[in-house]
């Protein structure tokens, strides 16, 4: 019978498939790898920074060889052959400027000890290497009380490893005492930063869905016609500027604002209220910002729900309360959870607009990214911090795409 | 002279003022600071020498220059920094050195290592170019209580009610805390390296949180003294001059405890116009264009510059008020700025 | 009340009512803060706010002074020239792979569909200051950073996500036989690409490509952590603005980006309704 292939036939189909596949697969390609190159690579990167630390190990090399051997839950000093190394290393790094280097370095282990390697460094670099050799290190010992300490050797030990996981660790608010042991930091920030986006992130996208859904409700049930014009007013702050945006905020919210004088016009209140540089200026202007998000999945969604069914539980004597609960609610959930999904993600790693109205309490964790890496140059922690983020929002991301389908995004 | 000497002069001329004509980068801080530079320093020396300058502004820090630096891809060549950023810098290799000995005389013939403050010259990546400060001010129209005189004032709430504006960061909130609640100026380092000094000030700060509005940069502290946001503001004194003298407003400087520091040119390591450079900073701090800073209420760093500046201004400079002041410790926030910068966001979480 | 069916109990009217004037409430909050900036635009004093001879309609409280410190200001009108030129090459570099890709994603053969499809689009979902902090780290490595060259390309691969979807979303109703048939008929690929499957979804790549223009106009977090001077941009200016000095200049520039993106809006709904006429096959 025809419907039967012969192997011929069988193997010619595939290898047009295999052929198409390839064809497919090589329109694919140039774009494949130009994000591989110019985004993947970029954040491969980061994240091997946030584990990958070798400038000690560059900047006194023969000192870390040096300490293996020297054990540093014995809490006693290195030995003298360790000083004296770390005493021509560093007079070299002196003499080639990059003492602040390790200086930094050491100061992150133990705060307190920039100014120490600096200033040691600059006096030693006065000695010979002779003297220095002799000396077996009792000129370093002399300089400063703190070189006694083998806590700051210790330290030194520890930043001279090239693979770290101290970063994470100081991420999520530990630290490694001496005895290796993992235990929690002194300062507690990083880990309530995390809760207090988390926050911020669910508030807002809570706040969006409970103003979305009357709007995409009226939206859905109205004539074509109107609810084409009403779109546009959706549709419009969604393709303005975030900056734009933003700043209607400022100019809405300031001690002497909008918002404000219209108020004490009004007579509701005598003073200003402080309303800008808080959370609350955070939270109000990203669910203006992020509204339309959420207003257009859910608006797509209910137009496709028949109304009969709610009208037909109605008819059947179901109070419209439950009715609404039991039968219109639930068919709207692919619409909701897609917007809250895309709200949340973006709300938990926003920086633009908490940094400019957030103040103090309003600040997210990537205010604090942003600190790293510009103010204060602990790159590997602001790499530890943004790759913890990163695995949050890509569960998330999963999720979505589990239970919506990344292919199911749309815009406008 | 024969022809071909003249011929061969010209073009040696032109070739030499084709090739010196160089275009480099220079980065300050902005606001009425730069245009002051821009209009004394930078216009002048581009007339005077026919280099083009390309000046711009950058918000402070060393995380752009160190990027720029590690990767080889030197965009500035001329940076005014903050001399708490310029040890860092310096001793981490971003800067060049500059040759001292080859800074001009005073316009009145003193030699330029005795013209200069010693503080000027005292880090080999930079020459001193102003002294700044930071203070408190505060508006004659909303205070209530009185005339607020010591930084102690700042924190009695009970005295002067109303909100007062801070810098959110610990650099100078620190200091003051401690010295409000009764430390010695000069004590006040040495007190701070210790985790009691540093708890002891935190404590001090949070008897006044609840009071505190806190802004990120300098500009926002005139605005928020004059839209009624605060009735005292920590505030860098050239910016509140400048509200003071060109727009008039009701504001008062109050000197107490001022937290000085100077502000330095120097030259980003690897920059590839590294002899005009240095002849711009040589130009830049003269007695002359020096002299112009006082127009925005910074201190020139060298003695010959002012007998150019107006005597009624001079009053008004930090430099007049050493005495009351304190230097802002550079060594000191080189080692624990980090430290302290995580336990200050941490307070200010709670 | 005759708006109302009328067989409604009061109650029920009630409740329609309340959810029209709550739906008209949102509108407003979406709508009102937009609007609200474009009158404090011609504020004739350098306040964030309304004066009093603004609200008295006293034509000497307005001005166009704001404007015109624009046009006057070398730094505005840099960054002005910035945002274009960056913002239309990145459109093209994007329009180009991503429709490209599209095509080939769109197709259910196409192997690993939906990982590739998930790397493809991890750039428009991984938060910006990550990508930003990223390429802060890889482009000085590679002397990229503060060049046009790597702003764009940065810009570039942000916007191709939404080329993809959109161009997608195009090629969902696309009828494969018509590829066959063109084939059939002895014509070349490229010309069945451009002759055949362009012109069908030529809206969707437009729209894409609007898209990847709006990404990169609007973008400021990259250009803050991987932009020099030179490559300053008009959201870079105006995060700057806000933060140092601010004055309403930013709300005569705000203004005018307003106009833009209703301009880019009608030109996409237009586009929509196009390619809805298309699909439903009365074009």
């Amino acid at each position: 019978m025809s419907a039967h292939l012969s192997i011929e036939e069988i193997a010619h189909s595939q290898k047009q498939l295999r052929r198409k596949k390839l064809k497919l697969f090589a329109f694919t390609l140039p774009l494949l790898c130009f994000v591989t190159l110019a985004f993947l690579a970029p954040i491969a990167t980061m994240l091997y920074r946030s584990v990958y630390n070798p400038s000690v190990s560059q900047l006194i090399p023969k000192t870390l060889v040096q300490m293996e051997q020297w054990k540093t839950v014995s809490g006693k000093m290195p030995p003298a052959e360790v000083l004296t190394t770390f005493s021509l290393e560093l007079r070299e790094l002196a003499i080639s400027r990059e003492s602040g280097k390790l200086a930094e370095e050491v100061n992150r282990v133990i705060p307190g000890s920039s100014s120490l390697v600096k200033s040691s460094a600059r006096k030693i670099k006065r000695l010979s290497v002779e003297a220095l050799t002799e000396g077996q290190g009792q000129q370093l010992l002399a300089l400063h009380k703190k070189w006694n300490n083998p806590l700051l050797w210790s330290g030194i030990k520890a930043q001279g490893s090239v693979w770290t996981d101290r970063y994470y660790l100081t991420a999520t608010d530990l630290t490694r005492n001496q005895m290796g042991e993992i235990e929690s930091r002194d300062t507690q920030i990083y880990l309530k930063l995390y809760w207090r986006s988390l926050r911020i992130a669910l508030l807002i996208t809570l706040l969006t869905a409970i103003l979305a859904f009357p709007l995409a409700y009226y939206l859905a049930n109205t004539s074509a016609k109107k609810a084409n014009i009403l779109l546009v007013f959706v549709l419009l702050p969604f393709w303005t500027s975030l900056l734009v945006r933003t700043t209607s905020w400022i100019a809405l919210l300031q001690t002497n604002g909008v918002i404000n004088s219209t108020l004490q016009f009004l007579g509701i209140i005598n003073q200003p209220i402080e309303m800008l540089y808080t959370e609350f200026a955070t939270i109000i202007s990203m669910t203006h910002i992020l509204l339309p998000f959420m207003v257009l999945p859910l608006y797509s969604v209910m137009k496709s729900i028949d109304p009969s069914y709610f009208r037909a539980a109605l008819s059947l004597g179901s109070k419209p309360m439950p009715a609404f609960f039991k039968i219109y609610f639930p068919m709207t959930l692919p619409g909701l959870s897609a917007g809250a999904l895309l709200v949340f993600i973006i709300s938990i790693g926003y920086y633009i607009t908490p940094a400019l109205v957030g103040g103090t309490d309003g600040q997210m964790i990537s205010n604090i990214i942003a600190f790293h890496m510009q103010s204060s140059n602990n790159w590997e922690l602001a790499a530890a911090l943004s790759s913890l983020m990163l695995g949050v929002i890509i569960l998330l991301y999963w999720i979505y795409d589990r239970f919506v389908g990344i292919n199911n995004i749309k815009l406008g | 002279m024969n022809c071909k000497k003249i011929a061969a002069l010209l073009l040696a001329g032109t070739c030499s003022t084709y090739v010196a004509a160089e275009k480099f980068t220079a980065v300050s801080f902005g606001g009425a600071y730069g245009e002051t530079q821009q209009k004394y320093m930078i216009e002048p020396f581009m007339e005077e020498t026919g280099h083009e300058i390309l000046f711009e502004n950058y918000s402070g820090g060393i995380a752009e220059l160190k990027a720029q630096v590690e990767s080889g891809n030197v965009l500035w060549d001329v940076m005014d920094i903050e001399v708490i950023d310029l040890e860092r810098a310096c001793s981490e290799g971003l800067l060049e050195t500059f040759p001292m000995d080859t800074l001009p005389d005073g316009d009145d013939g003193t030699p330029a290592a005795e013209d200069f403050s010693e503080a000027a010259l005292a880090n080999e990546c930079g020459v001193g170019n102003i002294v700044w400060t930071v203070l408190f001010a505060y508006n004659h129209d909303t205070i209530k209580g009185g005339q607020p005189t010591t930084v102690a004032d700042l924190f009695d709430t009970k005295k002067f009610p109303g909100k007062r504006a801070l810098r959110k960061r610990p650099q100078v909130n620190m200091e003051w805390a401690l010295i409000a609640d009764g430390v010695a100026k000069e004590d006040v380092y040495t007190m701070l390296e210790t985790e009691e000094g540093q708890q002891r000030a935190l404590d001090k700060l949070a008897t006044i949180k609840d009071d505190i509005i806190w802004y990120d940069s300098w500009s926002q502290a005139p605005q928020l003294l004059n839209d009624g946001g605060a009735v005292m503001v920590q505030v860098a004194n050239g910016r509140i001059f400048d509200a003071i003298r060109s727009e008039g407003k009701p504001f008062e400087m109050v000197w107490d405890s001022h937290l000085y520091d100077l502000d330095v040119w120097a030259i980003v390591k690897g920059s590839k116009h590294k002899k005009v450079a240095e002849e711009f900073i040589r130009f830049a701090t003269g007695s002359k264009p020096l002299s112009s800073m006082p127009l925005v209420a910074y201190g020139p760093t060298r003695e010959s510059s002012y007998q150019y500046v107006d005597k009624e201004v001079i009053p008004m400079l930090p430099s007049s008020h050493l005495d009351e002041g304190l230097k802002a410790s550079s060594e000191f926030w080189a080692d624990y700025g980090e430290s302290l910068g995580e336990k200050f966001n941490e307070w200010l979480l709670k | 009340m005759s708006r109302f069916p009328r067989y409604y109990t009061p109650l029920q009217k009630l409740g329609a009512l309340s959810l029209s004037s709550s739906a008209y409430m949102v509108l407003a909050f979406l709508m009102l803060p937009i609007i609200i900036i474009i009158p404090l635009s011609f504020n004739a004093e350098p306040f964030f706010t309304f004066t009093d001879g603004m609200l008295a309609l006293d034509p000497e409280a307005y001005s166009m002074k704001w404007y015109a410190e624009i046009l006057s200001d070398d730094k505005w009108i840099l960054a002005i020239q910035n945002s274009f030129f960056i913002g239309i090459c990145a459109t093209i570099i994007a329009t180009f792979f991503g429709t490209l890709a599209a095509v080939g994603m769109s197709h259910s053969d196409m192997p690993f569909q939906r990982a590739i499809m998930a790397l493809l689009l991890s750039p428009m979902i991984v938060p910006l200051i990550i990508t930003a902090a990223g390429m802060f780290f890889f482009y000085t490595q590679l002397n990229l950073a503060g060049s046009y060259l790597g702003i764009i390309i940065a810009h570039a691969v942000l916007g191709t996500p939404f080329v993809i979807i959109t161009v997608n979303a195009a090629l969902a109703g696309f009828d494969y036989s018509l590829v066959n048939a063109s084939q059939g008929l002895g014509a070349k690929p490229t010309y069945t690409f451009f002759k055949v499957v362009m012109p069908l979804i030529r809206p969707g790549v437009i729209s894409g490509a609007l898209f990847a223009f709006v990404t990169s106009f609007d973008e400021v977090v990259v250009v803050l952590f991987m932009a020099g001077p030179e490559q300053r941009t008009i959201p870079r200016q105006m995060f700057s603005g806000l933060r140092e000095q601010i004055s309403p200049t930013i709300l005569a520039v705000a203004t005018l980006l307003v106009i833009v993106s209703a301009l880019l809006l009608l030109t996409i709904e237009y586009l929509r309704s196009r390619a809805e006429r298309i699909h439903s096959g009365e074009l």
